[in-house]
């Protein structure tokens, strides 16, 4: 082996695991010195390299005995730290969970863990997954490996910012992110890595901390479109804990990766041309356009008529449903409790010091939103909408097989920046935020770089449940880009 | 019969809505795998989902849409085939999860009706607004520490059945009526235990007043958490003479949250209006609508047991019972099933009589329920039929029954060993009547006279000269015989 260990596929040494070019604890440990060379990144919130050795002795011992469990039995990835994990503090990004330790462990890394993945550590996010910089953690902004750019570190976007960071600085093959309005695609997209949302109901929530539940979806961060393939089908599947899993049948997600996108309808938005959109990036998303036609795919434009208001509509309903989900944090059973001479003085205490600025925020807004007398003119207007952006995508896709956007309106901008005004952040998520509301699967895969050098992603989103031809198309718009994932 | 109260001013009229809250009869909560058993150790039945803990999830618990169908066919209501969970979203240490979830905009069950038994034998419909099912809380204990409340979690996620009346019902006695019918049709139907002591059963009373003749509401209050009938009924008195004193001082009534005092046996104010929630109550996402299908519903109404008032329907047709007998049997499902027993291949009025009349007086002396009667229904049936083939008179058959009330034993052999099987030799009955008549020759001649009544006396002194084991019957035959002889 020429290249370092940390540099591989998770396909790469999947298949050296398989032919003993070397062994688990070998590429583990060599995962556990590079985070620690790469403490300066602030990728990891908790590292697990004992627990991480550990599991590596096992998955070797299991492969002696010719008994491995899975496709990645033994490879060592980082878990998003919004996932629940058995006897391992799992904080959300948030001081309101100060020594929170699961007693159990979420469905999504329990299947991976029995599949044999080896958990490096428990990856930085942005607080409650609320978002698109990593830099509302109460654990500190995490540095986009990326830079730094004329002087300045960058943000590797968010929330799944330190899983974003841990891949693309090889500090694990693969890690998990989740994905509520652009949360795994938009850092995938600024770090120069593929990340992938599943359809909505296609992973299990149960035992992921929630944000807002009806958008909230898990989903593979690797280095390329081959590894999200293999770490989706490891990922995915029906669990009868949440009743927003669907019950279907788990594809061969690697053999949908045929290269073969001929005859395949690649739609593109007309409303996604954005006013004041950088040159940079609608010249790449062409340059995506051509590189699927030479593939053999065909492009037809296509109208998403309602685009204009998925913002807002996003900016209602997931604040409404966190206002909800993130009441359970009062100080009475779990974490964070600061106490006052009242309960109401406790819980004000608890939840003024527990909770950053954004979530606060967030947790005003969705709790305006729902209140008596606003009820009809925001929130259930906002579902009326929503319904509607689902609707444009159904019509759509009457006309193509899948459709290809530029990921996030920039490149990874530096810490600090869009700190002014909250608006200028939540744009970061215009292009992901509609197959959210939707529900769709969609993926982000490196494709260019910007002028200044850095990442810049390319958005395919697919049909519910398609996520193959999601996979195949960005197979070959992976192929065509070339594009570089070590920085 | 209409429940008024005098006031100064004229009569007042009573409107009445009930609220109850039902815990619907299942092993399992209403979104988690915890039992629900009572009387369980602190915070011994709490999933991780009870306690809401981070990334739990909600999963309903199909036995729970069963029984609230179930209920709701019961109460004549219509099925919703589409309804929706919502969360009722405030603070409290007892709600981990800080919301409720509960159905709010489209419930499970809508409008019905129920069949009100009143005392004298009326019936009087009351209309049914909606059964719906939420969570039930956790339980704040304030009482184990002097500086701190501590929290008990078994109840949170206990599946209730919040069953809402419209204001059809006019005083404490069709309050009481309300709550004893509903709880006879969901203990018929399996659906809830109806045990109001262990909170199974608890109600909110919704009351207004208005003068006799007016056709509009007034204000209401609630009062919460009512968990006897018996306070339910104090608290409407009470509550509705202080509504009737407030306006009749030129007061308004406030619509409030009040709580009934039954030491002090008065309604008072809680909280200050401060605490007026804004529940936004949105559908919970975690939870699918739920959509029900015709076959399912039809189901679950193939399986339903005779309800109260088919019974009592069938015991006025096939055993010619009064309506108000009828309702009385019919109010407990155990009282019913045992009267069944007793009135199978038997005189259903007499088994009516016996066990409303001598049964029901011995349980409430000894202070048992039906279920741990002393005596069988198998048991007091043969005491009928050794009554009704003239081995024992119906004196006779008393006093066999107070032994049996003490002992539980078996009438023949009672009978049998205190040797008291009626005499039906026609030679010692005539023995008896020929001494008796000797003995009081005065009595003969007024009979001969024409005076009938006399027969009376000579009946006891026979039945007295025997010990009461004589056959009446027999006895009443050969003396006419004799003394016109």
């Amino acid at each position: 082996m020429s290249a370092p260990l940390t540099e591989l596929t998770l396909a790469k040494a999947r298949d050296g695991l398989a032919s003993g070019d070397f062994t688990s604890v070998e590429l583990t440990q060599a995962h556990v010195e590079a985070i620690e060379r790469a403490r300066d990144l602030n990728a990891f919130i908790t590292e697990t390299p004992d627990l991480a050795l550990e599991r590596a002795a096992e998955s070797d011992a299991r492969r002696a005995k010719d008994a491995t469990a899975g496709p990645m039995d033994g490879l060592p990835i980082a878990i998003k730290d919004l996932f629940c994990t058995e006897g391992v503090l799992t904080t959300a990004g948030s001081h309101i969970l100060d020594g929170f330790i699961p007693p159990y462990e979420s469905t999504v890394t329990a299947t991976l863990r029995a599949g044999g993945a080896v958990m490096m550590g428990k990856a930085n996010m942005d607080e409650f997954a609320m978002g698109s910089s990593n830099i509302t953690s109460y654990y500190g902004a995490v540095k986009n490996p990326r830079g730094p750019k004329d002087g300045k570190d960058l943000v590797p976007g968010g929330s799944s910012g330190g899983s974003a960071a841990s891949v693309a600085a090889c500090l694990s093959l693969a890690a998990t992110g989740t994905d509520t309005g652009g949360s795994i695609r938009q850092p995938a997209s600024f770090s120069g890595i593929v990340g992938l949302k599943p359809t909505y109901g296609r992973c299990s929530r149960w035992g992921i901390v929630a944000f807002a539940s009806s958008l909230d979806q898990a989903g593979p961060m690797t280095r390329t479109v081959h590894d999200a393939a293999i770490m989706l089908g490891v990922m995915a599947g029906h669990d009868p804990k949440d009743s927003t899993s669907v019950p279907m049948p788990v594809p061969d997600f690697e053999a949908a990766l045929t290269g073969d996108i001929g005859g395949l309808r690649v739609g593109v938005p007309k409303e996604y041309r954005l006013d004041g959109m950088a040159d940079e990036i609608d010249a790449l998303w062409r340059q995506g356009i051509e590189w699927l036609e030479a593939a053999g795919a065909e492009t037809v434009e296509v109208s998403l008529p309602h685009t204009q208001y998925a913002l807002a509509t996003y900016y209602i309903i997931a604040p409404a449903e966190a206002s909800s989900n993130l009441a359970r944090y009062d100080g009475v059973r779990f974490g964070l409790r600061v106490p006052g001479d009242t309960l109401d003085d406790m819980y004000k205490n608890t939840r003024g010091e527990g909770f950053g600025a954004e979530v606060r925020r967030r947790v005003l807004i969705g709790t305006y939103v729902l209140s008596a007398g606003y009820y009809d003119a925001y929130y259930l207007k906002a579902q009326k909408v929503r319904a509607l952006i689902a609707r444009d995508f159904t019509r759509a896709f009457e006309n193509c097989d899948v459709i290809l956007t530029p990921t996030a309106p920039s490149d990874a901008f530096a810490i600090g920046e869009k700190m002014d005004d909250p608006i200028t952040m939540y744009l970061n998520d215009v292009f992901t935020v509609p197959s959210s509301l939707a529900g769709l699967p969609g993926i982000s895969v490196p494709a260019g770089l910007s002028a200044r050098g850095l990442p810049l992603g390319l958005q395919l989103i697919g049909r519910p449940f398609d996520e193959e031809t999601v996979l195949r198309t960005a197979g070959a718009l992976e192929a065509a880009a070339g594009f570089a994932t070590k920085p | 019969m209409t429940y008024l109260i005098q006031g100064e001013t004229g009569d007042w009229e009573v409107v009445i809505g009930l609220e109850v809250h039902a815990q619907a009869a299942t092993a399992a909560k209403l979104f988690s795998g915890a039992a629900t058993e009572f009387g369980s150790e602190p915070n011994s039945q709490v999933s991780f989902v009870d306690a809401a803990f981070p990334g739990m999830l909600p999963v309903l618990n199909g036995k729970c849409i069963e029984q609230a169908v179930r209920t709701g066919l019961g109460l004549n209501a219509e099925i919703n085939l589409d309804s929706v969970f919502e969360r009722k979203n405030y603070f409290y240490p007892d709600l981990p999860a800080g919301y409720q979830i509960s159905q709010y905009q489209q419930p499970v069950v809508g409008e019905g009706k129920v069949t009100l038994d009143l005392a004298d034998g009326r019936t009087k419909e009351v209309g049914i607004e909606r059964l719906h099912l939420e969570q039930d809380a956790g339980k704040s204990l304030h009482d184990q520490d002097p500086r701190r409340t501590f929290v008990d979690l078994n109840r949170s996620g206990v599946p209730l059945m919040e069953i809402v009346s419209k204001p059809d019902i006019r005083g404490p006695e069709e309050a009481g009526a309300y709550l004893r019918k509903l709880r006879a049709i969901m203990r018929y139907l399996g659906t809830c235990d109806g045990n109001m002591e262990q909170g199974s059963l608890r109600c909110d009373v919704n009351v207004s007043v208005r003068q006799a003749g007016e056709n509009t509401l007034r204000t209401r209050t609630e009062i919460k958490n009512v968990n006897s009938v018996r306070f339910v009924m104090q608290a409407i008195e009470q509550e509705a003479e202080r509504q009737v004193g407030v306006y009749e001082s030129g007061g308004e009534v406030v619509q409030e949250t009040r709580l009934y005092d039954a030491g002090k046996g008065e309604t008072r104010s809680m909280r200050a209006k401060e605490y007026a929630h804004d529940y936004r109550y949105f559908p919970d996402p975690d939870l699918l609508p739920l959509r029900l299908t015709p076959e399912y519903v039809e189901q679950i109404r193939a399986t339903l047991p005779e309800l109260p008032d088919q019974r009592k329907q069938r015991y006025m047709e096939s055993y010619g019972l009064k309506p108000e007998d009828a309702s009385v049997l019919v109010a407990e499902k155990e009282a019913a099933e045992y009267f069944e027993k007793v009135a199978e291949g038997r005189d259903g009025k007499t088994a009516c009589n016996w066990v409303m009349t001598n049964l029901f007086s011995v349980l409430n002396k000894q202070g048992r329920s039906v279920t741990d009667s002393p005596i069988s229904a198998d048991k007091l049936g043969k005491l009928l039929d050794l009554m009704a083939d003239g081995t024992i008179s119906g004196r006779i058959a008393k006093d066999v029954f107070e032994i049996m009330a003490d002992t539980g034993g078996d009438p023949a052999a009672i009978v049998e060993e205190k040797g008291l099987t009626q005499i039906t030799d026609t030679s010692a009955i005539e023995a008896a009547v020929d001494t008796v008549i000797a003995d009081n020759p005065g009595q003969a001649e007024e009979y001969k006279a024409g005076n009938q009544k006399v027969i009376g006396w000579f009946v006891g002194q026979i039945m007295k000269a025997t010990q009461g084991k004589a056959n009446p019957q027999q006895v009443n035959q050969m003396l006419r015989a004799k003394l016109s002889g």
